[in-house]
C-alpha cells in the first residue's frame, strides 16, 4: 500500500520556506483572509462545531482535541473577559515548525486568532513568543501590524463588528514557560512557574479569567480548515488523527527539512521522500526521537513500518508530540544523546515541586556515569524507578518529560548501557568512547 | 444538609464540605496525611507533593492539599467519588517524594537543632529508607544572613516556601523569594539582610525542617529535656497564647500556642525572644538604701524598713502605683493593702490614659480580636498597631486582604497594609466626617470598627479623645475598641486598681510626690514613669528586674516575673486568661501576692487571705466575670462625656519597639534588635 503524499494544492502553509511573499498583499494572493468576514459571520457556535468535525488535535503535543479545548470556555461572559493566548514558546529540542509559521506564514497565525478569538468570545489575545525568537517576533508584529492597518483586526474586525486586539509577548528563554500555566504565570510579569490544576485555565486562567491556550499551529491552520470545510481537513490521515501536520525532521538524514505532510504518514516515507534518506541509507538508523525530545526514543525496528500520528507512536509507548523527528543513525552514543536531553531539563526544571527539582539533577547525574560506564548494572533498574518516582507525581509535565526520554533508553538500547559497564570493569575502551 | 459532598475515604463513605481540601476532609475522617509545605493559615502551594493521594479513576495520584473535595469526579455509574490514602499507589508515590528530599538533605540530624521535633524526621520514619542508593555528591547552599533572631541552615532547606509565604501574606513585608531554577532553586531574603517585621520568629515555627531555627536557642538544649509549660504572654496587651520551655530554672524559649481568638499560631518577636532578659538584671534579694547606697538585706530587714516609714506619716501620704506586667491578683492585693492602710492612692495606668473607673466599654477592645475580620471598614486613632501587638496589626492585614479599607489617624507609618491617612492628631479627630476617608468609606460601611490607642488618652484631652471616638463609632452604628499596650491595664482596671474617694491618679501622685505631699510611693512593677518627678519620696520597689524603678528604689522587694508564678491577665478584649508557673523564682524572690500579703502584716493588719486560691476566691466574689477563664464577657455601653480635643498629633507610645519594659531592656537579644532598628531607620533618613 502506497501512501498518498499531501500535494501542494492540499498545503496550509504555502511559504514556510519564505521562498514567496510574506506580506498581507503577498498571503492575499494566496488565498488567505478571504471571506474571513463572512467565516465570523457563521457565528461561534458554527465556528465551534466546524473544528470538532475537523478532529484536530493540539499541534503543541499533547494531541487534545481542539474544538472540543473551545467548547471548555464559558458560553456567555459573567462579565469577566476572556482570553486566547497562542503558545509560540516552542522551545521542545528538536522542535523549529512553529518558527516556520511565524517567520514566513505569520498571516496564517494572524487570522486564526482572530477567528478562534472569536469563537471564544475573546476580545483580547495574546501571542507570547520564545525569547529567542527576535526575526520571527519581527515578522509576527510586521504581520499584526499589517492586519491592524487593514481593518482586519481591531475595531469591528473584518467588518464583522466584533473588536479584537492582538498583542505579542516576548518571552525571555525558559523552557518552562512553554508549559501553559507558567506561560500565564510568565505573562502577567511573574516567575515562570506552572500553577496547580484545578483550576484549570478555562475558568481561571491569565488574571483569573477564563482562557485558553493554544499551539501556534493549531490556531494558524484554523482559517484553512473553515474555508476548505472539516470534511476536507479529516479527510487525511487515519480516524482520530486527522489533517495536515508540520513536521519538522533533523538529525542523521540527507536534507534535515520542515514539511507539511498529511498525517499518519510511513515514517519511513517521510524520511526517503522528504529528506533523501537517513545518512548512510536506512540500515544504517539507529534510533529515532519521533516527537521532539521529551518522548521515548524508538529502534529501527519499530521505525520499520510505524505511521507518524498519535494513536500509532502511543502504541509503541512513545508519542507524536510536536513532531520533531529526531533520527540518529549508528554512529551515535545514543546513551550521550539521551544524557544531553536529561542535561536539558535538569536546567530547564523550574524548582517547585520535589520530584522534578530533585530527581531531574539526580538522573543527570546518573547518566553522567553510564556515558562513561561508570556504574553498577543495578543502578540500571534503579535510574529507571527514579523515573518512575518522578514520573506522574509532579505539577507540571516536565518531570514527565525528563523521565520518558530515559524510560525509551533504558527499553530499548538496555544491552547497549550494560555492554559500557562491563567493558568499563573488564577495562576495555568502547568504540563510542574511542572515537570522542 | 444537602449541600455536603459524599466521598468514599479507604472505603468509609463520609459527608463532607464540598469547599474542603481533600486534605481537610481526609482530617476530618480521621486519616493523617503527611505534608510539608501546606499550612492551615498559608495560601496553597502544592510543591512538596508529600500529600499525595489515590483518586479511584484518576491516571495519577493527585496532592490533596490543592484538590477540593467538589472538584473530585465520581464513578461511572454515579457512584460517590472515592480516594485511597494508604493504597500501595500512595505508599509509593510518598516514599518516592520522601527519599527525593532525602537525597539533598544533609544527615546532620545529631547536630541540628530541630532534631526531635523535625517533621522531615518524623515523615521519614514513616516513609524513609533506611539506606540510601543516591551515590552522588550532596547538594549544599550558602548560608542567608536572616538577622540576630533566625540561624539558617539553608542545606537544609526543602524548598516548601511556608517562609516566604509566611513574609508575603502574614507578615506583609515581601521581603523573601525563591531565587535560581531546579536544583539550584533557594530561599534569600532581600539584600541578604533580616526581615522588617516584628514577627519573623514564625518561620522557626513554620520551617518544618532544621534550615531556619532560633538563633538565640541554637545549641542550648533538646526539645525533649524541656519542660513545657502552657501560659499567657505579657509582652503586649493582646494575650498571646504561649508555651514557655525551661530547663531546669532557666526558660530556654518560648513558642506560641494556637487560639483562633486571640493570636491564632503567631507571636511577636518581643513575646519570643525576649526572655533571655528573664535571666539578666535580675533582683534575686531584698535591698534597703543606707547612707545613700542600696545594700543588701533580708526580708525582715526590708520589711522592717518599710514599716519604720510608713507607720510615721499620715495614710493620704502615701500612694501606689502599678506596673504593666503584674497579674490582676497582685494589683487586687495592692488595692486591698492600701485601703487597708487607708490611702485612697493608688492607680494602674502608669501612663496617665484617661481611662474611666467601670466604664467597661471605654476601655475594652469590644469588638474582640476575632471580630476585627468581620469589620468592613476600620479607623485607627493615635495607635500604630505594628509596634504595640504586631500580631493584632496581622489580624487588621488579613481583613485588609480581603478588602476592607483601613484609615488612620496618628503618624503616618507602614502598617504593612494600606491605610488611608485621615490626619495627624485631634483637629482630624474632631472634624472626620469632613474628610474623603468618612465620606467614601466610613459612612457607607455596614459594620465598621474605630480603634483607639489607649495612648491616646493619656493627654490632657484624654477624655475628650476617648469621648469623641466613642462618640464617632457609636454614630457610625460600629463597634469601638481599644488597644492597649500594657498586659496588665485591663486587670487592674477590671479589679478596680484605681484612685479612691478624693484619691490621687498617677498624676497627682507625681505631681504629690514632686511637692512633698506625697511621702511614699509604692511602685508594683512600675517602671515607666519619669523617676526624677518622684522627688524626695520613699519609694518601695517591688519587682524583678534591677530597672528604672529598682535603681531610685528605697526598699527593693524582689519579686517574681510572669514565668515563675501563676496569675491571671486579662487582656485588650476583656479577656481573662491564666498564666502558670514555667519556673522557680529567683534568689529570695516571692510572688507578688504573697509580698504584699507579707507586708500587710507587718504594718499591722494581714489581708484576708492566706493563698492565692484565697485571694481568688475573695476577687471573684467582688469581680464574678474575671472567674470565666478564656470568655469575654461583653461589656455594657455607655457612651463616654465628649469634650474639646486638642489638636495636638497623636503620637505613639513605643518609641522602640523592642525595649518596651523591664524584661526586654535586659534582653541581649532585644538590644541587637533595637540597634539594627535604628541602623536601619537612620540608614532610611541619611538616603
Amino acid at each position: 500500500m502506497s501512501f498518498d503524499f499531501l500535494t501542494d494544492k492540499d498545503r496550509i502553509f504555502t511559504n514556510l520556506y519564505g521562498m514567496k511573499d510574506r506580506s498581507l498583499k503577498g498571503v492575499k494572493a494566496r488565498g488567505h483572509w478571504d471571506g474571513t468576514g463572512a467565516i465570523l459571520a457563521k457565528g461561534r457556535d458554527w465556528i465551534v462545531q466546524e473544528m470538532k468535525d475537523s478532529g484536530l488535535r493540539g499541534r503543541g503535543g499533547a494531541g487534545f482535541p481542539t474544538g472540543l479545548k473551545w467548547s471548555f470556555m464559558p458560553k456567555e461572559s459573567d462579565g469577566r473577559p476572556h482570553y486566547l493566548v497562542v503558545n509560540a514558546d516552542e522551545s521542545e529540542p528538536g522542535t523549529c515548525k512553529d518558527r516556520e509559521i511565524m517567520r514566513h506564514d505569520p498571516h496564517t497565525l494572524v487570522e486564526g486568532c482572530l477567528i478562534a478569538s472569536f469563537a471564544m468570545g475573546a476580545n483580547a489575545c495574546y501571542i507570547y513568543i520564545r525569547g529567542e525568537y527576535v526575526r520571527e517576533k519581527e515578522a509576527l508584529q510586521q504581520a499584526i501590524d499589517e492586519a491592524y492597518e487593514d481593518g482586519l483586526i481591531g475595531k469591528n474586525a473584518c467588518g464583522s463588528g466584533f473588536d479584537f486586539d492582538l498583542y505579542l509577548s516576548h518571552g525571555a528563554g525558559a523552557y518552562i514557560c512553554g508549559e501553559e500555566t507558567a506561560l500565564l504565570e510568565s505573562l502577567e510579569g511573574k516567575k515562570g512557574m506552572p500553577r496547580l490544576k484545578p483550576p484549570f485555565p478555562a475558568n481561571a486562567g491569565l488574571y483569573g479569567n477564563p482562557t485558553t491556550v493554544n499551539n501556534v499551529e493549531s490556531i494558524a491552520v484554523v482559517p484553512t480548515i473553515l474555508r476548505r470545510g472539516a470534511g476536507w481537513f479529516a479527510s487525511f490521515g487515519r480516524e482520530r488523527n486527522a489533517g495536515t501536520k508540520v513536521f519538522g525532521i533533523s538529525g542523521h538524514v540527507e536534507r534535515p527539512c520542515v514539511v507539511e505532510e498529511a498525517m499518519s504518514i510511513p515514517f519511513r516515507d517521510l524520511i526517503e521522500k522528504h529528506c533523501g534518506g537517513v545518512r548512510g541509507g536506512w540500515d544504517n538508523l539507529k534510533a529515532v526521537i519521533p516527537g521532539g525530545s521529551s518522548v521515548p526514543c524508538l529502534t529501527m525496528e519499530q521505525c520499520e513500518d510505524v505511521l507518524m500520528d498519535f494513536d500509532a507512536l502511543s502504541a509503541l509507548k512513545s508519542g507524536l508530540g510536536t513532531a520533531a523527528v529526531i533520527v540518529m543513525d549508528k554512529d551515535t552514543d545514543i546513551i550521550k544523546a539521551i544524557w544531553r536531553l536529561s542535561k536539558f531539563y535538569k536546567h530547564e526544571s523550574c524548582g517547585q515541586c520535589t520530584p522534578c527539582r530533585e530527581g531531574t539533577g539526580w538522573m543527570m547525574r546518573v547518566m553522567d556515569r553510564l556515558v562513561a560506564g561508570d556504574a553498577a548494572i543495578e543502578e540500571i533498574d534503579m535510574l529507571q524507578e527514579v523515573t518512575k518516582q518522578v514520573e506522574g507525581h509532579t505539577i507540571c509535565a516536565l518531570g514527565d518529560a525528563a523521565a520518558w526520554p530515559i524510560q525509551g533508553l533504558i527499553r530499548n538500547f538496555r544491552g547497549e548501557i550494560e555492554e559500557r559497564i562491563k567493558a568499563k570493569e573488564a577495562g576495555r575502551v568502547t568504540a563510542a568512547l574511542a572515537a570522542e | 444538609m444537602s449541600d455536603l459532598r459524599k466521598l468514599v475515604i479507604d472505603g468509609e463513605e463520609h459527608e463532607l464540605d464540598p469547599n474542603l481540601t481533600v486534605l481537610q476532609a481526609c482530617e476530618v475522617a480521621g486519616k493523617e496525611i503527611p505534608r510539608f509545605c501546606y499550612h492551615e493559615r498559608l495560601s496553597i502551594a502544592g510543591n512538596c507533593r508529600m500529600c499525595l493521594i489515590e483518586a479511584v479513576g484518576a491516571p495519577k495520584p493527585m496532592a490533596s492539599c490543592a484538590m477540593q473535595v467538589k472538584d473530585l469526579r465520581g464513578g461511572p455509574e454515579g457512584q460517590p467519588p472515592a480516594i485511597k490514602t494508604n493504597s500501595p499507589l500512595v505508599k509509593q508515590a510518598r516514599e518516592g517524594v520522601m527519599e527525593f528530599l532525602l537525597i539533598n538533605h544533609p544527615l546532620d540530624c545529631p547536630i541540628c537543632d530541630q532534631g526531635g521535633e523535625c517533621d522531615l524526621q518524623d515523615q521519614a520514619m514513616a516513609y524513609g529508607a533506611d539506606f540510601s542508593r543516591f551515590n552522588e555528591a550532596k547538594r549544599s547552599m550558602d548560608e542567608i544572613n536572616l538577622g540576630p533572631l533566625i540561624k539558617t541552615h539553608m542545606t537544609r532547606c526543602i524548598q516548601c516556601t511556608r517562609c516566604v509565604r509566611f513574609a508575603t501574606e502574614i507578615a506583609g513585608v515581601p521581603e523573601m523569594g525563591c531565587t535560581g531554577r531546579g536544583e539550584d532553586a533557594e530561599i534569600v531574603s532581600y539584600l541578604d539582610s533580616a526581615l522588617t517585621s516584628e514577627m519573623q520568629g514564625n518561620v522557626i515555627d513554620l520551617c518544618p525542617v532544621g534550615a531556619l531555627t532560633s538563633r538565640p536557642y541554637a545549641f542550648n538544649a533538646r526539645p525533649w529535656e524541656l519542660c513545657k509549660t502552657e501560659t499567657i504572654d505579657v509582652m503586649d496587651a493582646l494575650g498571646s497564647n504561649i508555651r514557655i520551655d525551661a530547663k531546669g530554672t532557666e526558660v530556654m524559649r518560648v513558642m506560641p500556642l494556637n487560639h483562633d481568638g486571640v493570636n491564632e499560631e503567631w507571636i511577636s518577636d518581643k513575646a519570643r525572644f525576649a526572655c533571655d532578659g528573664l535571666a539578666r538584671q535580675r533582683l534575686d534579694q531584698p535591698y534597703v538604701r543606707k547612707d545613700g547606697k542600696l545594700t543588701a538585706a533580708s526580708w525582715d530587714e526590708a520589711f522592717a524598713a518599710v514599716r519604720e516609714k510608713v507607720s510615721g506619716i499620715a495614710p493620704e501620704k502615701i500612694a501606689a502605683l502599678a506596673g504593666d506586667l503584674v497579674s490582676t491578683e497582685a494589683m487586687f492585693a495592692l488595692k486591698a493593702l492600701m485601703t487597708q492602710i487607708g490611702s485612697a492612692n493608688v492607680d494602674c495606668r502608669q501612663d496617665r490614659a484617661k481611662l474611666p473607673a467601670g466604664n467597661r466599654s471605654a476601655w475594652l477592645f469590644n469588638s474582640t480580636i476575632e471580630g476585627i475580620e468581620d469589620a468592613d471598614a476600620i479607623l485607627l486613632i493615635g495607635t500604630n498597631p505594628r509596634k504595640e501587638s504586631p500580631v493584632l496589626n496581622a489580624r487588621i492585614r488579613k481583613a485588609w486582604l480581603t478588602g476592607v479599607e483601613v484609615g488612620m489617624i496618628g503618624e503616618a507609618v507602614d502598617l504593612t497594609y494600606d491605610t488611608h491617612h485621615v490626619g495627624m492628631g485631634g483637629e482630624s479627630l474632631s472634624a472626620i466626617k469632613d474628610s474623603v476617608f468618612y465620606k467614601d468609606v466610613l459612612s457607607k460601611a455596614e459594620r465598621p470598627l474605630v480603634i483607639l490607642g489607649a495612648a491616646a488618652t493619656a493627654r490632657d484631652d484624654g477624655e475628650a479623645v476617648l469621648g469623641a471616638s466613642m462618640a464617632l463609632a457609636e454614630s457610625l452604628g460600629g463597634q469601638f475598641s481599644m488597644l492597649h499596650t500594657a498586659a496588665a491595664r485591663v486587670g487592674g482596671l477590671e479589679v478596680n486598681c484605681l484612685p479612691g474617694e478624693d484619691g490621687r491618679d498617677t498624676d497627682g501622685i507625681l505631681v504629690g510626690a514632686a511637692s512633698g505631699a506625697v511621702e511614699v510611693v509604692y511602685l508594683l512593677g512600675a517602671d515607666e514613669i519619669d523617676m526624677e518627678t518622684l522627688g524626695q519620696a520613699f519609694v518601695i520597689y517591688q519587682g524583678h528586674h534591677g530597672d528604672a524603678g529598682a535603681h531610685r528604689a528605697d526598699v527593693i522587694l524582689p519579686a517574681a516575673a510572669y514565668t515563675e508564678q501563676s496569675g491571671i491577665f486579662v487582656n485588650t478584649e476583656g479577656r481573662p486568661q491564666m498564666a502558670y508557673r514555667a519556673a522557680f523564682p529567683l534568689g529570695e524572690a516571692k510572688e507578688d501576692w504573697a509580698i504584699i500579703r507579707a507586708l500587710s502584716e507587718r504594718l499591722g493588719e494581714p489581708l484576708p487571705f492566706d493563698s492565692i486560691d484565697q485571694l481568688r476566691a475573695k476577687m471573684f466574689e467582688q469581680f464574678p466575670h474575671l472567674q470565666t477563664i478564656n470568655a469575654i464577657t461583653p461589656a455594657e455601653w455607655r457612651a463616654a462625656p465628649t469634650g474639646t480635643v486638642d489638636e495636638a498629633p497623636f503620637v505613639c507610645p513605643i518609641d522602640d519597639f523592642y525595649m518596651t519594659n523591664p524584661i526586654a531592656r535586659a534582653s541581649e537579644t532585644m538590644a541587637e534588635c533595637s540597634r539594627l532598628a535604628r541602623e536601619k531607620t537612620s540608614a532610611l533618613a541619611a538616603e
